[in-house]
């Protein structure tokens, strides 16, 4: 499985969305959250975006106020982490126009559903941002 | 209705929005309120008959548990109650709440199993891939079995949407339900050549995550993914492709050799950083062998380590110790930019870049390494400053100190880190400082003469972190007493008031040695025979003949003979007159001077003084609640008690008296030293098995009779104390080395191999004294059987560092390309197939049945046409060739030749595996309402009749399959 998990978190270290593809309980999940938050929130923006921890390598880019964290096994490709967490951004910057946290705060649902159509079972399965937002806009006539 | 909200609640229902909106509003520490406020109106609305209203309860719910890790395993019902809803936004808010918060124990999941099903064959693409999207998340044995009827159908869909989401399940349903291989991996296989980006991209990304499990069994597929490779122009799909090839390339050299310049190609013409760096780490890690491609592998990390993106330059970095393991040329070249990193912004760099420093480090450059990361360490914040010196110590210390040459220089660079500011590997340093004590002779003088400077700082004494090294330093002192200098000196410092800041298990470690050194002193002042004579039996005691007892001014000023000491002084001087009353022996001796009277009024001195530090400085300390440092103060002291009075009172009486007086405080004295000066070697791990249990002995005997026994036996304490002098020990070594058991020419063996390290290293090693220690440690030193063993282990060790050293010479030898030998092979397949089949991996096993099943020979007939298969393999690795040719060729040439080429090849395939899947469908459709055990018992028979096969002829059936 190459993604493990994927965080998004805000500056105070709330967390604004989280997608876990492996079972986790609830005890593991805020024990992971709280480590990674305060492993990452505390490096500036001379430091790169990888750091070890456990058996993940967490790969993260920070956009305004919000954290992306995508937790990999070893195996995973950094640099193409960092693209994907760049398309994921890019993708909601899209459909939400100007994107901010608000919008993901409010929007969890949507944010999930692109996640979804973007990366089943940690692996990357769409990259192409239309083909990403089209079920979702289909989705949204439909409602 | 059972108490479920009234219309009017669910017109008032707060919405998620609502409640988003109350988190924002709440006062810092209000959250847990908040949550269960919602809690209780959540449990209240989602009973509601209204979907609207549990939809919308449901929403809450999936974001508190989300994001404010709310329970809500007892909704798992109503999620499953509410994916029936027809209406889209409903079921999608189920479907999520279902992959958010489902795991495997959950009960309710077998109810959800219909609802999928029917999702899954639904005409609305939406539908399909909301409840793909579950399956892939919550699937488990049950529902991978019940639906994987229904995913094979997807794997051919029309639809890209469908078909891309059913690939990216099967990978989950695999894991979960084996035999969904069987069913599913044939159309797997067939999307891997669809036109379609996504679906080869997912399809790559289900045989990467699969083949990391077993690379082995995915071979067959090379061909597929080699096109991928070549044709592909999706950094994505690439990646994936990459990775695969870094598994299966190191299976088999062929297949690395026609792919290394592929790969090459992608790295020199791709602009995309993510897909060079695969290229690096595939090249660097896999395919290491080809020297042209790691050299353009390792430029590639060079514009890494150089440009200004921090990522670059970690990654770099890591890439490099990925090479440093087999090219460290590469390492060395860009030494530089290493050390440089050594001051990085970035606390991960730095870490990498320590590591890769490391691993630069040899015997010739150990020196120079460490003085440059002594210097980083003292500018360092604490936490790298302790990485560093982690790291330079278990570099140092590698294979029992492999790499040190001067050992001096070792000890005093121990000395040096004891004394960095924020070093805190106190425990590490002091069990270097005690093992090569131990171990290294020649050092002992440096080792004493470092551990005295830590010792006479009292500031150390204050720093909590260094206390451990002090202990080591102590003992070291102790231990090693008669390279001292200056054993007054070297008392004060054991004795200091500070040592009370010592906790009591390290303070007992200081009496002790305190202890020695006062028995080391006594012994040289008034036996000087006895001294001499034990130093000759003991090569290391040569010093302790020297007068060290006086102070280092006294070194120069007298020779052995003339020495001063108590004994000789009384001999001499025949008639003492007592002036004081012969209390204080400083008194007499200084009437009595027919010899120089310098050294001797020092001598006395400093042995009054002596006395009177140890009883200063322990006399308070006879009331300690702690067991160790009470029971070793009161053995120090009455030592004192003992041996003062007696020689006070010695000098005051007549020569004859004097004589016979003597001997108590003389045996006493002597007996101490002797029990002090054997010497304490490192003792294998294993030493105690080598023991053999005398016949007779009855280990779990009940020994209730032992009291009986124990009343009458009086412990000699001579030889419970004295296992073996190290003379005598050393007697019986040479004549066990004599024995006929080690011929002489191994011994001498031995011995060259040993003056060839010795030359080298300029050094003395203990393989020797080591022997002799270890053997008089054990009783039954009769059997010349275990003195054998033991002889060999010291040999086997020297071997060892010699081998280790040989190695050294030539690090960056690279590991040889596997050689297709048959010996070798055979050992090597035989492990590569039973690993599998001991992991009982299911997914490996149906796999291979299905890649392997058609060309799979029963094993009889293996063996005796092994001539016929390695002709016929031959002749299909020119096929291959010339296929992969014509791969080549097409891409100048027309793709319609391609194409058709690929198409036969997919065809043949096909062919073979449409018979193979009418067979396994059948299986499947009789037994698959049965019990599954009996078709499980049957494939397992078959699987490991295959496993057998395997190991004779897995390789000649593997390259039917390549290139």
């Amino acid at each position: 499985m190459g993604i493990r998990f994927i965080l998004m978190v805000n500056k105070q270290g709330q967390t604004r969305l989280a997608q876990y593809f492996e079972y986790l309980t609830i005890d593991q999940r805020r024990a992971l959250e709280g480590e990674i938050v305060r492993k990452c929130l505390a490096r500036n923006e001379q430091q790169c975006s990888f750091v070890e921890h456990r058996n993940y390598k967490i790969v993260y880019r920070r956009y305004a106020s919000l954290f992306f964290l995508v937790g990999v096994d070893n195996e995973e490709n950094e640099l193409a982490i960092l693209e994907f967490i760049h398309l994921l951004v890019e993708t909601m910057d899209r459909h939400f126009g100007n994107v901010c946290e608000l919008d993901i705060m409010f929007h969890l649902e949507k944010a999930h559903f692109m996640l979804e159509e973007m990366v089943m079972n940690g692996c990357i399965v769409e990259t192409s941002k239309s083909n990403i937002l089209a079920p979702i806009q289909l989705m949204d006539k439909a409602s | 209705m059972f108490g479920g909200p009234s219309l009017m609640d669910s017109i008032f229902q707060r919405s998620l929005e609502d409640l988003i909106k109350s988190f924002r509003l709440h006062l810092p520490g209000g959250e847990p309120t908040v949550v269960s406020k919602a809690l209780d109106e959540i449990r209240y609305e989602i009973r509601s008959t209204d979907l609207t209203t549990k939809a919308a309860a449901l929403q809450k719910l999936t974001y508190l548990h989300s994001l404010h890790h709310a329970d809500m395993s007892w909704a798992a019902f109503h999620a499953v109650e509410l994916s029936s809803s027809a209406f889209l936004p409903h079921k999608r808010a189920a479907y999520l709440a279902a992959s958010l918060s489902f795991r495997p124990s959950t009960d309710v999941l077998l109810l959800l199993t219909n609802q999928l099903r029917k999702d899954l064959t639904s005409t609305n693409h939406l539908e399909v891939s909301l409840a793909l999207e579950c399956l892939s998340v919550i699937c488990t044995p049950d529902l991978a079995r019940d639906l994987s009827p229904d995913l094979f159908t997807m794997l051919g869909s029309s639809k890209n949407l469908v078909r891309k989401k059913a690939i990216a399940t099967t990978l989950r349903v695999f894991s979960q339900y084996s035999d969904a291989v069987r069913v599913c991996f044939k159309k797997l296989v067939e999307n891997l050549e669809s036109g379609d980006v996504q679906t080869v991209s997912a399809t790559v990304g289900v045989f990467c995550e699969l083949a990391l499990r077993e690379p082995r069994a995915y071979l067959p597929l090379a061909p597929e993914f080699y096109r991928i490779l070549v044709d592909s122009r999706n950094n994505w799909v690439l990646i994936k492709v990459l990775k695969v090839f870094a598994k299966l390339a190191a299976l088999d050299p062929r297949l690395a050799k026609k792919v290394v310049e592929p790969i090459c190609e992608h790295m020199r013409r791709s602009g995309a950083k993510s897909l060079v760096f695969e290229c690096v780490r595939t090249i660097l890690s896999s395919l290491s062998v080809y020297e042209s491609a790691v050299k353009l592998a390792v430029a590639k990390v060079r514009e890494f380590l150089v440009d200004d993106d921090q990522n670059l330059r970690y990654l770099g970095l890591q890439a490099l110790s990925v090479v440093g393991l087999k090219h460290l040329w590469a390492v060395r070249e860009n030494k530089e930019v290493v050390i440089r990193s050594l001051s990085d912004a970035d606390p991960n760099i730095k870490l990498q870049a320590l590591q890769l420093v490391m691993a630069m480090v040899s015997e010739d450059n150990v020196t120079e390494i460490c003085r440059v990361l002594i210097t980083y360490a003292l500018k360092a914040d604490p936490e790298f400053c302790n990485e560093i010196l982690g790291f330079i110590l278990s570099a140092c210390s590698r294979n029992v100190y492999e790499i040190i040459i001067d050992f001096d220089w070792y000890v005093s660079l121990l000395g040096e880190i004891s004394r960095i500011p924020h070093c805190q590997k106190g425990e590490e340093i002091e069990n270097q400082l005690t093992d090569i004590g131990m171990r290294v002779e020649d050092v002992r003088p440096e080792l004493v003469h470092v551990g005295r400077n830590l010792l006479i700082d009292p500031a150390l004494l204050g720093n909590p972190f260094i206390h451990r090294i002090l202990c080591g330093a102590a003992w070291v002192s102790g231990e090693y007493v008669q390279f001292s200098t200056n054993q007054i000196e070297l008392m004060e410092a054991l004795l200091q008031p500070r040592t009370n800041l010592l906790p009591p298990s390290i303070r007992a470690v200081y009496i002790q040695s305190a202890f020695k050194v006062l028995t080391f002193c006594l012994n040289v002042a008034f036996l000087p025979n006895e001294a001499a004579y034990s130093s000759s039996s003991c090569p290391i005691n040569e010093y302790s003949a020297s007068p060290s007892f006086a102070g280092h001014e006294s070194l120069a000023d007298c020779e052995q003979d003339e020495f001063l000491n108590l004994r000789v002084l009384s001999q001499s001087v025949k008639a003492p007159s007592v002036k004081n009353g012969g209390d204080t022996a400083v008194n007499h001796v200084k009437t009595s001077a027919s010899l120089p009277l310098r050294n001797d009024i020092l001598t006395q001195k400093s042995a009054d003084k002596m006395f009177t530090l140890v009883k200063t400085a322990l006399a308070p300390l006879v009331g300690s609640h702690e067991v160790e440092i009470h029971e070793r103060v009161c053995n120090i002291l009455g030592l004192l008690e003992l041996t003062q009075n007696e020689i006070s009172d010695g000098f005051s009486m007549e020569k004859g008296n004097f004589e016979s007086e003597e001997l108590k405080a003389y045996e006493i004295i002597k007996m101490m030293r002797d029990a002090f000066s054997e010497e304490i070697g490192p003792v294998a791990v294993s030493a105690r098995d080598r023991v053999p249990i005398p016949e007779g002995l009855v280990l779990e005997e009940n020994l209730h009779y032992l009291e009986t026994i124990c009343g009458d036996i009086q412990f000699p304490i001579s030889s419970s104390f004295f296992l073996g002098r190290p003379h005598s020990g050393e007697r019986d070594g040479v004549s066990f080395f004599n024995r006929p058991i080690i011929e002489v020419s191994e011994s001498s063996n031995e011995s060259t191999l040993l003056t060839e390290h010795r030359k080298r290293h300029g050094l003395y090693y203990l393989p020797s004294d080591k022997k002799e220690v270890v053997s008089c440690e054990y009783p039954p030193a009769n059997d010349p059987k275990m003195q054998d063993d033991i002889t060999d282990d010291a040999e086997d060790l020297v071997k060892l560092t010699e081998q280790s050293l040989v190695r050294k010479k030539k690090p960056s030898q690279a590991k040889p390309r596997p050689v297709v030998l048959k010996l070798d092979e055979g050992d090597e397949i035989s492990v590569a197939a039973e690993k599998p089949e001991s992991k009982d991996d299911m997914v490996s096993g149906a796999l291979r049945e299905l890649l392997f099943g058609s060309d799979a020979i029963p094993p009889s007939t293996q063996i005796n046409s092994s001539d016929k298969l390695s002709s016929k393999r031959s002749g299909k690795v020119s096929e291959v060739n010339e296929n992969v040719g014509n791969v080549r060729k097409s891409e100048c040439g027309t793709p319609s030749s391609r194409k058709s080429k690929h198409h036969s090849h997919g065809k043949e395939r096909e062919r073979r595996s449409s018979e193979k899947n009418v067979e396994v469908r059948e299986e499947n459709g009789q037994s698959n309402k049965q019990k599954s055990g009996h078709r499980h018992g049957r494939h397992k028979a078959r699987q490991r009749a295959d496993g057998v096969a395997n190991v004779v002829s897995q390789t000649p059936v593997i390259p039917d399959f390549l290139l």
